[in-house]
């Protein structure tokens, strides 16, 4: 184990700010990625939503004489 | 079939002075532009000199690539071209050739004078317009399959320098390197056999791939 | 038993086998992703020339492995698609291309954000940074061009065609660039890899490729799937899809 307390091994020998710093920008970017393509994903959903619901709106205000 | 398509392209070309000028023009303006940012002590501008020529050179060709096509493909002539019996290859490579010559060759002609107001000594600029004259084919041959596949694409003048800048890089480093290399005493043999042999690959195979762009693009 | 691989061609069928495998490389990359990190950071020793900067190897150098990596598998997939004429081929080539060009953009800033402490500048024009920074521009250059052809047919087919024209380039740009930078300041301090590495942070870097890798899989299935949805919004199979989801 080469860390004896937390806040050494955030401080990283020194470096922690350039190491933590790819780090962190790594993690954004998955995550980042990740819900772009569910907000994509919800978008379809969604306009596959309102497409459907004026049909059935449609039919009943035709039929009421 | 090649001569006659080049034939044409250059009569169409003289038809409309403009475009060949403008593409001159826009390299002249560019380059000149430079020693006013730069500032004007010589020595630095002497170093500078082949990078920036060859960098004006690289979007001056790459500006008039939207044209290649687009004049044929409003009219419909480019939809001939296709079904014509005559191999799409040579026509493509045709084209490349006639865009060439109108906008490649001009700045070539023009780079020596350039070079002077770089104070560039003789040995160099002969090195800089041969490098020229070998580089800017390739531009125009790369640049075809650019221009083949943004074709009536909206916002396809910009589209184009994306697709095909990464491409000319090799074209770049090479072209300016060997001026670099001839004034530093390395001799630019190495520069101008690369480029020689960028050049063959590029007649070789880009006409194929810009006519497949092509039937893409048509379909 | 001959595998009819053609089954898994038509989208509606790759739609449920990819919603299968999803999950289990999610799984798998998350798995990877810890294993490798603490032997990163909690096995590995500290470097004895470069202290604990060199802790980054372990995501930077999976990130340029998997940013060339997808770049070959995209053109692949581009290149099957434009031969075949197979529409899923060039679907999954599209959903390649942002996660290879988000590993780039991290190969680029992880290395800058090495080379600062290391070689002092954020940026130096290494041979390696910046054909990676070309690839990022290749990356570019395919997105727009299928992103600006409204008909997806043409856009499948004009990607591939600049794909394949980009994976020629790659090995030119390489030897081009690195012709050039040795020709400019002389060989650059080359980062302290593989010969003398120690073998736990050879292993951390092998596993974390390999989170990366099952990441870049999920990521590309998931997206895909996304895609299918798009471009087969008119088929049936996709409107009784959407009303389950719905009910």
């Amino acid at each position: 184990m080469n860390w004896e307390n937390w806040s050494e091994f955030f401080a990283m020998g020194g470096y922690g700010f350039y190491v933590w710093g790819s780090y962190v920008v790594s993690f954004v970017c998955i995550v980042g990625e990740v819900m772009l393509v569910s907000k994509r994903r919800r978008t379809l959903q969604k306009q596959r939503g309102l497409i459907h619901e004026p049909t059935t709106k449609e039919i009943e205000n035709e039929t009421t004489p | 079939m090649l001569l006659w398509i080049i034939q044409r392209d250059l009569l169409l070309a003289m038809r409309r002075q403009s475009d060949v000028l403008t593409t001159l023009f826009f390299f002249i303006i560019v380059v000149s532009l430079f020693p006013l940012s730069v500032g004007p002590e010589m020595n630095m501008l002497r170093t500078m000199a082949p990078g920036i020529v060859w960098v004006a050179a690289l979007l001056a060709s790459m500006l008039s690539l939207g044209r290649m096509f687009s004049s044929d493909y409003l009219d419909g002539t480019l939809e001939q071209m296709l079904l014509s019996p005559h191999s799409l290859f040579l026509l493509v490579l045709g084209k490349a050739l006639a865009h060439w010559l109108v906008t490649g060759v001009p700045l070539v002609l023009m780079a020596p004078i350039l070079g002077i107001q770089y104070d560039l000594p003789a040995d160099a600029l002969f090195v800089l317009t041969a490098s020229l004259l070998l580089g800017t084919p390739i531009l125009s041959l790369i640049g075809a399959i650019g221009a083949a596949l943004t074709l009536g694409l909206r916002g396809g003048g910009v589209l184009v320098s994306l697709l095909v800048l990464p491409l000319y890089i090799p074209v770049l480093i090479f072209g300016s390197g060997a001026v670099e290399a001839s004034s530093a005493g390395l001799g630019y043999g190495a520069h101008f056999s690369l480029l020689g042999a960028f050049l063959l690959v590029a007649v070789a195979f880009s006409p194929w791939a810009t006519a497949s762009s092509l039937r893409i693009s048509m379909e | 038993m001959a595998i009819n691989w053609f089954k898994y061609s038509s989208p509606a069928t790759y739609y449920s086998l990819a919603g299968k495998l999803i999950p289990i490389f999610t799984v798998a990359a998350v798995l990877l992703a810890i294993a490798g990190l603490y032997i990163g950071f909690f096995v590995a020793p500290t470097d004895f020339q470069q202290g604990e900067a060199y802790r980054i190897i372990f995501i930077h150098v999976p990130a340029a492995w998997m940013s060339m990596f997808l770049y070959l598998v995209m053109a692949f997939w581009a290149a099957i698609g434009l031969a075949f004429n197979t529409r899923l081929s060039s679907m999954i080539a599209t959903a390649i291309a942002p996660t290879g060009a988000m590993f780039t953009f991290l190969a680029l800033w992880t290395g800058s954000l090495w080379g600062k402490p290391m070689w002092g500048t954020w940026w130096v024009w290494d041979a390696r940074l910046t054909s990676e920074l070309i690839l990022l521009f290749l990356y570019i250059g395919f997105m727009s061009l299928q992103a600006a052809i409204d008909d997806p047919r043409r856009a499948d087919k004009a990607g591939a065609v600049i794909a394949l024209v980009g994976v020629v380039n790659i090995p030119i740009i390489y030897f081009s660039v690195n012709w050039w930078n040795t020709l400019h300041q002389g060989a650059s301090v080359s980062l302290t890899q593989s010969p003398k590495m120690a073998s736990t942070m050879l292993l951390g870097m092998i596993i974390m490729s390999l989170a990366c890798w099952m990441y870049a899989i999920a990521m590309t299935l998931i997206r895909s799937r996304v895609i299918i949805l798009e471009r087969e919004r008119h088929t049936a199979w996709v409107a009784e899809l959407h009303e389950k989801e719905a009910a």
